[in-house]
């Protein structure tokens, strides 16, 4: 399902970020694109190299690497709250780069809502007046800015802690906070800055199904930051990887595990539970004429996990039907063996 | 015991020279090398460039006194002198400094008259209570309560009058002062040095303009006061400010702040940790500055103390003394109890369920007006009912004289004949051409080309303002003292860092002292020597040692735990492990320590003056009776620039050392 980059909600195109003396002259000197090593040997620190993505409406778009990849820096471009040395950010479709600052803050008052990852909470208001804090600088009056406020904080669970200050609640509960102050202005898009990882990884994993559940109610557009790739894989539906500043792949975490682009990709994906994240259509292989198989069959888009009992412990490999019931392909006990053992990289699908 | 101290402090120096390596002999270098060159090659030297001629130097005493004259005379727009607007300014003062005046004690008139001082006790209790607890409250309950029934509490209330007025209002400034600074950059970079070269002047410069200015007077004191209190708060604000997380400025911007949202709904509070130290500091200044401008005329608590002083009646100093140090004790525990508070949610349930402590205040003040109207002696406590102290201080010192006055004497006597003498001989064959050459090349060694040439500018000031003889004398007197501060603040320190119990007890002994206003170290030096060189220097000491003992524990304590590990580990015995491991990694510290020590010294070495001295600090004493505004400036100047030297070299140094040891 191509989609096309009018649909989305957020793209930037061959955005760059350079830090140095003059990053714009030193860019146009070069015609914009600039070869790597000039970068460095002038002087320059290339946060964001030519990057291009799009975030289509309801999507959650994960920007995974390391610390000091760029992916901070790239979202903070999208958000524009880093101004980009080159390139466009489209927001519906407008320039976020060429609109004026009233209309920006206009923007980011309805439209946008971010998350992150030190929670950035004002320390001296309550739960209360931090939720409502973006309703009170809209100049919403008080008492529709608190209603609304307490229905957002009983919706991230916080419900009866809206008098309390932020130091005297948990990270967990503080990171809440943050998400519900994110969400008052009922954004259509949402930025979050690696939100769960100043967090123990028990309460991480409940922040990330609470998460899942805010998302599948509320279909908001999102740009997710992490360095954690198990994280990535649990949330995205398109995952970006980032490596000093560039955008090396972006795909499906199926796509990212069976076809990784580079080696960078690859030994991020080498230690992933692929039997838990690919399909059996993904590690399937072709009908065979005259092929022995056994009496039981599988559908084509159950994880490889949840079948794995049944395939090996038959001798003869399985039938793989579609929707409809049609043979597509054979799954054996070596295939899924290979996949669950072996740290090669699957070929198939 | 002296000898003792003497040999440890040279084995501190020989094993910092040892245990550092190649930067233990800059330090010796950095010791000896001014010594060597005046002692070599001083005398060879033309003398121009020992000393500047007289009528070589720079007139900027004329000059300033020209433009004072000029402000003083001459009318702008043809309407009113310079000096008409500030006095008018000056006059708006007396509001509120009247109006607090009134609440606190005065009255404002036969039939509403001010708080009773049970109310202003109670007030002080339910204060204490709220913003830390029952014994914060006890403690400034009891405070009040001595001022009152030792027969202070009239001087006590119009002393803190002044604190309450000036502080807030030197306060706003330094806030929207730091906060166009952080705004424009041009304006911080103006600001920066000047906030700089104020906070290192001493108290008594602001003093002379203020006078010529606005006139001698209680007034005077106070704005000398809100003068000196303010570059604290502007400097604090700018870095409170600069501190705040991008992520909140961020989740500021992503709400949709303004600029102006973001400023005061935003960075403010958010910087507020550091903006209350600045509030806490701006307390403390007044105070101290508020004790020292009954020179120029500020009543109150500083202002009887001068007198009891003038008169040698150090019974009755000390009695105020003790007053004084309770108030500073209380201001300080109280405004720091508020830079700590964290907000807790409140309460839910009728008003004073949700605001007990304002109701408590309320009650206090109702029932002690009540209580008052029946029991006079609750309004003010009558003077037949005072306790008075003071034959007892006296009878104390007389005793103190007649035991230790021999040994005192020979003490004094041995340091003056034996050291100080033959030091401030030597002191005065530094030839100014020695100081720029030192100053400049440590300076251009440590910072580079800039912080060398700000350098080679305060040098060259000192040689050309025509005090470099006096200089001389003050760098004397302040290096002895520096010395002997160092030499007891490192053991202090040392041996304070050696158990958790005794940092917090001797931490809290220095916190204490710390607060009280530089004055009050006058009291006990006067007691035991009397008035003159040695006196002085004594009060500098006991003043200037804080620093050092407060810097070298700090910096003991925060040598990270691992490192201490590591060494125990390889067989370091304790003494390796504070010699070899800890005191290196602690220099820097130490060495910022000994920078506020100079610092200090050089505030009280002014002073000191007034128990006579012949140093800079006798000058802006005497320009003071002449009412020379240029002098006290181009000497205020002197003393502040002498203090920046040693800053800078030293901060650049440590920044050095900090870097090379990774503890930044």
């Amino acid at each position: 399902m191509e989609r096309k980059a009018l649909d989305a909600k957020i793209a930037c195109r061959s955005v760059w970020k350079l830090y140095g003396r003059d990053p714009e002259g030193f860019l146009a000197a070069h015609g914009g694109a600039p070869p790597d090593g000039a970068i460095e040997a002038d002087g320059y620190i290339p946060a964001v190299r030519h990057a291009s993505l799009e975030v289509f409406p309801g999507e959650i778009l994960v920007i995974m690497g390391l610390s000091g990849s760029g992916k901070s820096t790239l979202v903070r471009c999208l958000s524009r709250l880093i101004e980009p040395t080159a390139g466009e950010v489209l927001f519906d479709g407008q320039d976020l780069l060429k609109i004026p600052a009233k209309e920006l803050i206009e923007i980011r008052r309805h439209k946008m809502g971010m998350v992150f990852q030190h929670f950035a909470l004002l320390p001296h208001r309550t739960v209360l007046q931090n939720v409502a804090f973006p309703l009170e600088v809209q100049g919403i009056d008080r008492a529709t800015r608190e209603k609304r406020a307490l229905e957002i904080i009983e919706l991230v669970g916080l419900k009866g802690r809206d008098r309390y200050y932020p130091r005297e609640l948990s990270g967990g509960q503080q990171q809440r906070v943050g998400i519900a102050r994110s969400l008052a202005v009922e954004p259509d898009v949402w930025f979050l800055d690696e939100p769960f990882s100043a967090l123990d990884p028990l309460i991480r994993r409940e922040m990330q199904d609470e998460f899942l559940r805010l998302q599948t109610m509320l279909r908001k557009t999102i740009a997710f930051i992490t360095h954690d790739f198990d994280e990535a894989i649990r949330l995205a539906d398109r995952i970006a990887i980032m490596n000093e500043g560039r955008i090396v792949q972006i795909g499906t975490p199926e796509e990212l595990v069976t076809r990784p682009a580079d080696d960078y990709v690859a030994n991020f994906t080498r230690d992933v539970a692929r039997e838990k994240l690919l399909t059996v259509a993904s590690v399937m292989e072709p009908p065979a004429d005259g092929q022995a198989l056994s009496d039981s069959e599988v559908r084509q888009t159950e994880k490889v996990a949840d079948v794995a009992r049944l395939i090996v412990a038959s001798e003869l490999p399985l039938r793989v039907a579609d929707d409809s019931g049609r043979t597509v392909g054979t799954i054996s006990r070596a295939r899924v063996l290979d996949l669950l053992f072996s740290r090669e990289p699957v070929s198939g699908g | 015991m002296a000898e003792a101290a003497v040999l440890s402090g040279e084995l501190t120096v020989r094993r910092w020279v040892a245990g550092t390596g190649q930067s233990g002999i800059r330090v010796a270098l950095f010791l000896l090398a001014p010594s060597v060159f005046v002692l070599l090659i001083g005398p060879l030297l033309p003398e121009w460039l020992r000393i500047v001629p007289q009528e070589w130097s720079a007139p900027f005493v004329g000059w300033i006194n020209a433009a004072v004259e000029v402000l003083r005379r001459e009318e702008l727009l043809g309407l009113l002198t310079f000096r008409d607007m500030t006095r008018a300014i000056a006059n708006l003062i007396d509001y509120p400094l009247d109006f607090v005046e009134a609440i606190l004690v005065a009255g404002f008139s036969e039939s509403v008259p001010g708080l009773p001082w049970i109310a202003v006790t109670g007030l002080a209790i339910v204060l204490g209570w709220y913003l830390q607890g029952r014994q914060l409250g006890i403690i400034a309950g009891v405070c009040f309560a001595y001022m009152a029934i030792f027969g202070k509490w009239e001087l006590s209330m119009v002393t803190l009058s002044v604190v309450l007025v000036a502080a807030p209002i030197a306060g706003a400034i330094g806030v929207a002062l730091g906060i166009v600074a952080y705004k424009k950059r041009w304006f911080e970079a103006l600001l920066w040095p000047i906030l700089n070269v104020m906070q290192a002047l001493p108290h008594f410069s602001y003093m002379i303009p203020v006078a010529i200015f606005i006139g001698i007077g209680h007034k005077a004191g106070t704005i000398a006061t809100i003068i000196f209190a303010f570059p604290v708060m502007a400097r604090l604000t700018i870095l409170g400010l600069k501190g705040v997380l991008p992520e909140v400025r961020e989740a500021g911007i992503m709400a949709g702040c303004t600029r102006r949202q973001m400023l005061w709904k935003v960075e403010l509070p958010a910087a507020r940790p550091t903006l209350m130290v600045g509030v806490n500091q701006v307390i403390m200044l007044c105070l101290a500055m508020v004790v020292l401008a009954s020179f120029v005329g500020a009543k109150g608590l500083g202002h009887d103390l001068l007198n009891r002083l003038r008169s040698l009646w150090i019974g009755q100093a000390l009695e105020i003394g003790v007053v004084i140090v309770f108030m500073a004790i209380i201001l300080d525990r109280l405004s720091q109890a508020w830079a700590r508070k964290e907000p807790e949610h409140m309460r839910e349930g009728p008003f004073h369920v949700r605001h007990p402590f304002l109701t408590a205040g309320a009650a206090v003040v109702v029932v002690s007006y009540i209580l008052a109207a029946f029991v006079p002696a609750l309004q003010l406590w009558p003077k037949s009912l005072s306790i008075t102290t003071a034959p007892l201080w006296d009878a104390l010192i007389d005793d103190i004289i007649i035991y230790a006055f021999d040994y005192l004497e020979l003490i004094k006597d041995t340091l003056l004949v034996h050291v100080l003498i033959p030091m401030r001989d030597l002191y005065l064959m530094l030839p100014w051409s020695a100081l720029l050459v030192f100053a400049v090349t440590v300076g251009w060694y440590y910072g580079g080309w800039q912080v060398a040439g700000i350098q080679a500018l305060f040098a060259l000031y000192l040689a050309f303002a025509g005090y470099w003889e006096r200089t001389l004398i003050t760098a004397y007197m302040v290096s002895f003292a520096v010395v002997v501060c160092v030499i007891i603040g490192s053991i202090v320190g040392i041996w304070a860092a050696a158990g958790p119990r005794r940092t917090k007890v001797v931490e809290l002994i220095l916190d204490t002292f710390q607060t009280f206003p530089s004055f009050i170290y006058l009291i006990p030096a006067i007691m035991l020597f009397n008035v003159n060189d040695f006196a002085a220097i004594m009060a500098i000491v006991i003043y200037a040692t804080i620093p050092t003992t407060r810097l070298t524990i700090f910096g003991l304590r925060t040598v990270p735990q691992d490192i201490v590990e590591a060494a125990i580990t390889s067989g370091c015995t304790p003494r390796q492990v504070l010699w070899k491991v800890r005191m290196p990694l602690a220099f820097p510290a130490i060495m910022l320590g000994i920078n506020q020590t100079i610092m200090y010294a050089l505030f009280m070495v002014v002073i000191a003056a007034f128990i006579g001295t012949t140093d800079l600090g006798q000058e802006i004493f005497r320009s003071k009776a002449d009412n020379n505004a240029g002098q006290s400036l181009v000497v205020g100047l002197c003393i502040a620039f002498m203090g920046l030297i040693a800053d800078q070299l030293i901060n650049a140094w440590a920044r050095e050392r900090k870097k090379v040891l990774g503890l930044e």
